[in-house]
């Protein structure tokens, strides 16, 4: 589902496997064990690259799994929405820098999942970065719509969220959606390490780096209660 | 520390002196008097001007005031933040249009300082605006960051702030960080006195200007709690 490896001092978190890096409670767990692996070594590391193989960075929750059985469907609905939350939580209590390094289609919760990084280099010419929730009819809870708001800028965010239009990576560029756009897979992963070890030299305090960010993002840092001790107790559930 | 001039119908305040222009409760209280001077006779008057000499607009907070007695170094701490959200007030509360007209370095305090004014002209080939508290490692209080979140777009504001880049005036004026860029000081200050006197001929109710003002920033308004009757207990006790 994901693996971590570390390579001249930057942790990269690949989403792997076949078909689209659907997020269910197996792989959000598996990705939230790297996170905190990567958080525990936070210190040594300038930064974390989440990226992807294949076709796609991830199409969002596994819907699949969570009418696997229509007795459980509501339940199962309740808990992905609590692991998911988890999940962007994980990703905004980074204690380093984070780079998307999308490679592929990003959809509803996986494009969110990549809006949550502090920033988002894509591949030229494979996959698009699209909110289908308009299309299939589902809402967004205030707490991960915080999310969208704060990285999606106002002049744009009616067509991203409401209009479900589709972004390729020159779209999503000159939007402000993503940082930057290279020619391949290989591209923009070598242009995040660059960035990356770049952001190293500068040998931030890492724990400074965390409350700015908290600081710079109070809607998002509120409603997903970042680092609240005793969080939400909706989280702490689990 | 500062002077102010009356000039066709402008006030122009100047940071003045020796070095970096850095902010300390003397030389706050002398602007912060310039400021009450300007809001007393806002309706004779088209715009405010704060501008520079020298090679800087202002680097911020004077640390080295901070830290000029061990034992005070706590209390200073505290009394520096306050004065300089007393500043941030003042700004906000200009009963007239405000422009920095940025001829020199602005990093940190100095920096949000010019973003609290409502345009900002900068001079194309001195100084560049700097965030510098990620490289500093120190954090920002919510009331201080408001502003920067005001005026700072969703997109470049990871890059600002938590990728403290360094911004010449054109790369600003790129980022929406800046209204317009000018060959040299003289040019620019003739800038933001023609742009004051256009403004003028508007003919504005200087308190329906101000009331827009607190509408359009309510998270400012909100958090530095401006224009509130018996103010945040914080600001009052100074």
């Amino acid at each position: 589902m994901c693996s971590l490896e570390k390579r001249d001092g930057v942790f990269i978190l690949t989403l792997s496997g076949e078909g689209e890096h659907r997020l269910n409670p197996a792989s959000i767990d598996s990705i939230l064990s790297a996170l905190a692996h990567v958080n525990e070594n936070a210190h040594l590391v300038s930064a974390l690259i989440t990226t992807n193989d294949g076709k796609f960075f991830s199409n969002g929750l596994d819907l699949q799994w969570v009418s696997e059985f229509s007795s459980s469907r509501e339940s199962r609905s309740q808990i992905l929405g609590l692991k998911y939350a988890q999940l962007l939580v994980a990703v905004m209590e980074l204690k380093l820098p984070s780079i998307a390094a999308v490679c592929g289609h990003a959809s509803a919760g996986g494009f969110i999942f990549a809006l949550a990084h502090d920033y988002r280099f894509m591949r030229r010419d494979r996959g698009f970065l699209y909110m289908s929730e308009v299309d299939v009819g589902i809402s967004i809870p205030p707490s991960v719509m915080s999310i969208i708001r704060s990285k999606v800028g106002s002049r744009h965010l009616t067509e991203v969220l409401l209009g479900g239009r589709k972004y390729t990576a020159p779209m999503a560029f000159k939007a402000g959606i993503v940082d930057s756009v290279h020619e391949n897979s290989g591209e923009t992963l070598q242009a995040a390490m660059d960035a990356s070890v770049k952001m190293g030299k500068r040998n931030w305090n890492k724990e400074a780096y965390l409350q700015l960010r908290f600081s710079l993002f109070p809607e998002v840092t509120e409603k997903l209660g970042l680092r609240l001790k005793g969080r939400s107790p909706l989280l702490s559930s689990l």
